[in-house]
């Protein structure tokens, strides 16, 4: 039996019953000048050996660095069961399988992770994932738009310090759909958004408000007041959020309610990597999304519902179907409706190892030890922290030098120490974005001490010296 | 065999309308429609005093396979809606030329008139 789907015979005997000379003769209709024959910068194939020699090499180079940089993605301590169980033949596939009722088990894994997520937000309704935190953003504001009907507006405020991925990547997929984006500045000081700032856009039209709890900079948002603040005027609140923060923070499904009756953000989503996902230098990862029933039908992407079968047994189904993609077309809900099953596997898998206790471990160890690397890094000469406000792990240092060469410096000494902020944020000047999760000992954050200390002096030396 | 009142008009989208006494008109889909659709187990029909273009989308009916847009027959101003459908949407299967009304809506004179189709017009249509 042949590997291949279609074998010289198989297309000899296809192009027979159409009357086609070639398969080259079905593309016809493109101009010759717009064909591409050669493929330049593609090298010729490799035998199994040689790429996998060729990868081996590759990684090996990404080097055994030690890592201070979050921004969005999270490197956490990830037990040895959870990929060994979402490795599985069961569950290995990125797919909800065609025929999904026939794959209870995927569909049960998929509840459970629903169940999870609703908890953790403190919402009624989850989706089974969709593609990407920043891609989740989008979706939500697109939902918004849908679910909003005291609003005739396609206007979304959207704070500056929400992560500038998000805010590049939501554009990017509403631009052609007229959404507009106001952008709200954050307080110089104190590193988020005032709720003065808001002020300015009362009793105008909007749609939403996002919040991002922690923000990019890490610090924490006073979302009571702003969730009241958008109800108020009649707008959804959009809450991104950080899972693994949710095990200490109030949830989105109960901010707000300081004064009025109503409380809660609308519509949560972000970013699901945190949850036993590796880094793997940038993806895949998987984004989430909860809301309220009451939004249940504005909701992209599938859902997984607990049924009965005839016989009165308890089984799984997918449900609410009908505006997805495959039924709606181009009026789907969205029709970006990858989820990420296998990620979404682990990330049930590693929550159900955890359980609400471990989780809770997680979330204060890394707030410890961004403390004490906090502490540590002030101690350098040249090092001040950046903003006054509570934060969870992540925190931006303003350096008395250009942010650049200094990390350049650290990453020859096999450290990763932040990320420079300079392109998405000058005016803060020279600001140094960094994170330590549970798994930066005390050992690390101290060689990362050392090392910035020993960059800094050997600069100035330099500067000294010239 | 699909049940066509001879008082009402049509669309090819299968709408129904009916003039109303006061001028106004009742908008509705049809049998053959919510026969088509099945089991309806959604309506989400629009805000009260939004203005719509004849062929505009103004309401979503779902079944439990499909979910389609309802298109406005008329111009005009909606001023009212079928509240009676978000608890029990299966009204539209039962009664779609009553109880399973979806719209009213004030006729704006200024627009011109869409054509629509007599119960004959759509009971050949159906049949082509």
């Amino acid at each position: 039996m042949p590997y291949v789907p279609h074998t010289p015979d198989d297309i000899t005997r296809m192009l027979d019953v159409i009357g086609a000379q070639s398969i080259d003769d079905l593309f016809d209709e493109i101009p010759a000048a717009l064909k591409t024959t050669t493929l330049n910068g593609v090298p010729p194939a490799l035998s199994e050996m040689e790429i996998a020699r060729l990868l081996t090499e590759r990684a090996a180079s990404d080097g055994r660095s030690l890592n201070f940089i979050g921004a969005g993605a999270y490197e956490h301590h990830i037990p040895a069961p959870v990929w060994a169980i979402a490795t599985r033949g069961e569950f290995y596939s990125a797919y909800t399988p065609y025929q999904a009722e026939a794959s209870q088990g995927t569909l049960q894994l998929i509840y459970e992770y629903q169940s999870m997520m609703c908890a953790l937000t403190g919402m009624e309704v989850s989706n089974a994932s969709l593609y990407d935190g920043a891609s989740a953003l989008a979706e939500a504001c697109l939902m918004a738009v849908r679910a909003n009907r005291a609003s005739n507006a396609r206007r979304i405020l959207l704070p500056r310090a929400v992560n500038p991925t998000y805010c590049q990547v939501a554009r990017a997929i509403t631009c052609n759909q007229n959404i507009e984006f106001a952008v709200v500045d954050f307080d110089r000081r104190e590193g988020r958004m005032p709720l003065a700032a808001l002020q300015a856009y009362r009793g105008q039209d909007f749609t939403a408000l996002v919040v991002q709890q922690p923000n990019f900079f890490g610090n924490l948002e006073e979302v009571d007041q702003l969730t009241d603040w958008a109800h108020a005027n009649n707008l959804l609140v959009i809450a991104v959020v950080n899972p693994i923060s949710l095990a200490l923070l109030k949830p989105p499904g109960e901010w707000g309610g300081l004064l009025a009756g109503k409380r809660g953000a609308d519509i949560v989503c972000g970013e699901g990597q945190p949850l036993g996902v590796p880094l793997a230098s940038g993806g895949p990862y998987f984004g989430f999304m909860t809301t309220r029933m009451q939004h249940v039908r504005q909701m992209p992407g599938r859902i997984v519902g607990r049924t009965e079968d005839t016989e009165g047994r308890p089984g799984f189904s997918l449900t609410l179907q009908a505006r997805e993609q495959h039924i709606r077309r181009s009026k789907a809900t969205s029709n970006i409706c990858t989820n990420q099953g296998l990620l979404v596997t682990a990330a049930t898998i590693y929550m159900a190892l955890l359980g609400a206790a471990g989780l809770k471990c997680v979330a204060t160890a890394s707030v410890q030890r961004t403390a004490e690397l906090v502490r540590a890094l002030m101690q350098v000469k040249g090092v001040a922290a950046a903003f006054d406000a509570p934060r969870f792990h992540e925190t931006v240092l303003r350096l008395d030098r250009p942010v650049a060469p200094v990390l350049a410096a650290l990453a020859e000494r096999g450290i990763l120490g932040g990320l420079d902020l300079g392109a998405s944020y000058p005016e803060l000047g020279n600001a140094l974005l960094v994170c330590a999760t549970e798994t930066k000992l005390d050992v690390d954050i101290d060689a990362y001490a050392r090392a910035l200390a020993g960059v800094m002096q050997a600069s100035r030396d330099a500067r000294g010296a010239a | 065999m699909s049940n066509i009142p001879s008082d009402l008009q049509y669309t090819r989208s299968h709408e129904w309308v009916r003039g109303l006494p006061n001028g106004q008109v009742e908008v509705g889909i049809t049998h053959h429609a919510q026969e088509a659709l099945g089991d309806l187990v959604f309506v989400e029909v629009p805000q009260l005093d939004r203005r719509l273009t004849a062929g505009e989308p103004c309401a979503v009916v779902e079944s439990v396979k499909a979910a389609s847009d309802v298109y406005s027959p008329v111009s005009g101003r909606i001023v009212a809606s079928n509240d009676d459908l978000a608890q029990r949407p299966e009204l539209l299967n039962q009664d779609p030329y009553g109880a399973g009304w979806l719209i009213r809506i004030e006729l704006d004179t200024s627009a011109p008139r869409g054509a629509l189709l007599t119960a004959a017009e759509y009971a050949q249509f159906l049949a082509e």
